[in-house]
């Protein structure tokens, strides 16, 4: 708290929600670069015999074809079909390397070690997580980790900071390009005071990262994707890849099929109500004759284009962009439209949004 | 110097003859963070004191403003429609909210002293 920041308890975590603010750190990002301290993530090594091949098994997404020193954003699906967590997932020189949703952390090592049991997974709680993110974030290592400025998007290497060994991941959570670093916790204020020693660098809370977050049509879990909601309904099965989607060998596959087949009945997609009332989470979503169609996952203010926004799910054919809709609000109905995702676009170096 | 009193919602009211002005206090705007919208009542309602009267929306949250006093809507702050973060750069002076014709005047007195809001916030 040096930085003199607001923080929250989550998931048996303090999180810096914000520093400066969170219209001006969310603009500094789009503008400059920022620093996150996303510690709360799940880093959680996995080894073992075909680790990428078993780890398929419960992951919809092509992990024995990624290439060492590559990241790949996926789900894991239960039973039902629905969404255990999401993740990002890199191939290792001698493992396989997972960021895990913090409040998901317990419930995904119960899951993979039930299912997978010759595999062994290291949580390594003790491990910084750092995200650097934003148009000026590789100008800003040009000194520091001269070396991660030739990483590709989703590309992954180790290079040091300020003399501390660090991860690098060439990937993030705002719609920019970035880097998400990891090293040691006790050397985490060592290369977090580094990078913000830089002029384009200044530190960003997490009420900043989901307003970017939501500007760049990315899911949050436990709000637009949970154990309920299957990857057809929420739009990311580009995350599967076609080798893995005509034959998907995981939990829940009957029902991923079926809505791969015939269409889910219902689709995740951006709404932009009209006026300036911000509509919240848990909202419900109204057609035009006043049945109800669906709810919102996500809203918030949008700094970037002055606007309201939010994210939910809205029947298939509801779910057409400009389609008029209307969004709870505080016991009235706001007229909404049916938007495409991402709100503002990814620059380079971006996680491919739904 | 203008007498303030406060409600226990982090309210602030002046008056001018039977008129009240009102807002939110320094505490408030910090802890709302930044302002992007007021919705703010019909001019011309009729109040009762503690109903939901505006709601001030943060990038966080949605907060209600409730009337402290009982009367009738008779202005409301015209610049917080284009520009909320008046809110936050001047909360007790131009980000001022509505003003209310008083029906009980009496009823400003009854609202806690400076004094005693700072023991409500903890300040100094």
């Amino acid at each position: 708290m040096a930085l003199g920041g607001k923080l929250v308890p989550f998931a048996g975590w303090e999180l810096p929600v914000q520093y400066e603010g969170i219209l001006a750190e969310h603009r500094w990002t789009r503008d400059s670069a920022s620093l996150f301290d996303v510690s709360h993530m799940g880093q959680v090594e996995v080894s073992g015999q075909d680790a990428a091949g078993q780890l398929e098994t419960l992951i919809p997404a092509s992990l024995q074809a990624l290439p060492k020193g590559r990241t790949r954003y996926a789900v894991i699906t239960n039973d039902d079909g629905g969404i255990v967590d999401d993740l990002l997932v890199t191939r290792r020189a001698d493992d396989v390397f997972m960021v895990l949703n913090a409040a998901r952390v317990d419930a995904d090592l119960a899951w993979f070690r039930s299912r997978l049991p010759a595999l062994a997974f290291r949580h390594r709680p003790e491990r910084a997580l750092l995200a650097l993110q934003g148009p000026l974030a590789a100008a800003a290592l040009s000194e520091l980790a001269p070396a991660a400025l030739k990483l590709a998007p989703f590309a992954y290497g180790e290079f040091d900071v300020g003399g501390v060994p660090c991860t690098f991941s060439r990937s993030g959570y705002t719609g920019e390009d970035g880097f998400e670093i990891g090293c040691d916790g006790t050397a985490a204020v060592t290369v977090a005071e580094a990078l913000l020693a830089r002029p384009e660098v200044r530190p960003a809370g997490l009420g900043a990262r989901d307003s970017l977050r939501l500007e760049a049509g990315l899911c949050l879990y436990g709000n637009d994707i949970d154990a309920g909601t299957s990857p057809v309904e929420a739009g990311l099965t580009w995350t599967f890849g076609a080798r893995r989607k005509a034959a998907l060998g995981v939990p829940g596959a009957a029902r991923i099929e079926r809505e791969l087949a015939a269409g889910p009945a219902r689709r995740r997609v951006g709404l932009l109500p009209e006026g300036r009332g911000v509509v919240r989470s848990g909202a419900a979503v109204h057609d035009e004759s006043g049945h109800e169609t669906g709810v919102v996952t996500s809203g918030s203010f949008s700094p970037s284009l002055g606007v309201p926004i939010a994210m939910g799910y809205v029947a298939t054919h509801h779910a057409e962009p400009g389609t008029a809709l209307q969004l709870d609000l505080r016991g009235r109905q706001v007229p909404a439209r049916v938007a495409a995702l991402p709100f503002v676009p990814p620059r380079r170096h971006r996680q491919q949004p739904a | 110097m203008q007498n303030y009193r406060y409600t226990k919602d982090h309210e602030w009211v002046t008056v001018d003859g039977d008129v009240a002005t009102v807002g939110i206090t320094e505490y408030a705007q910090e802890q709302l963070g930044d302002i992007v919208f007021v919705e703010m009542p019909d001019v011309g309602r009729t109040v009762a004191v503690g109903d939901e009267v505006a709601v001030v929306e943060s990038v966080k949250a949605a907060s209600e403003i409730y009337a402290p006093v009982a009367g009738r809507i008779t202005e409301i702050n015209p610049a917080l429609n284009d520009a909320p973060e008046t809110v936050n750069e001047d909360a007790t002076g131009s980000g001022w909210f509505f003003r209310i014709q008083m029906t009980t005047p009496g009823e400003f007195d009854q609202l806690l002293d400076e004094a005693a809001y700072q023991a409500l916030t903890g300040g100094s």
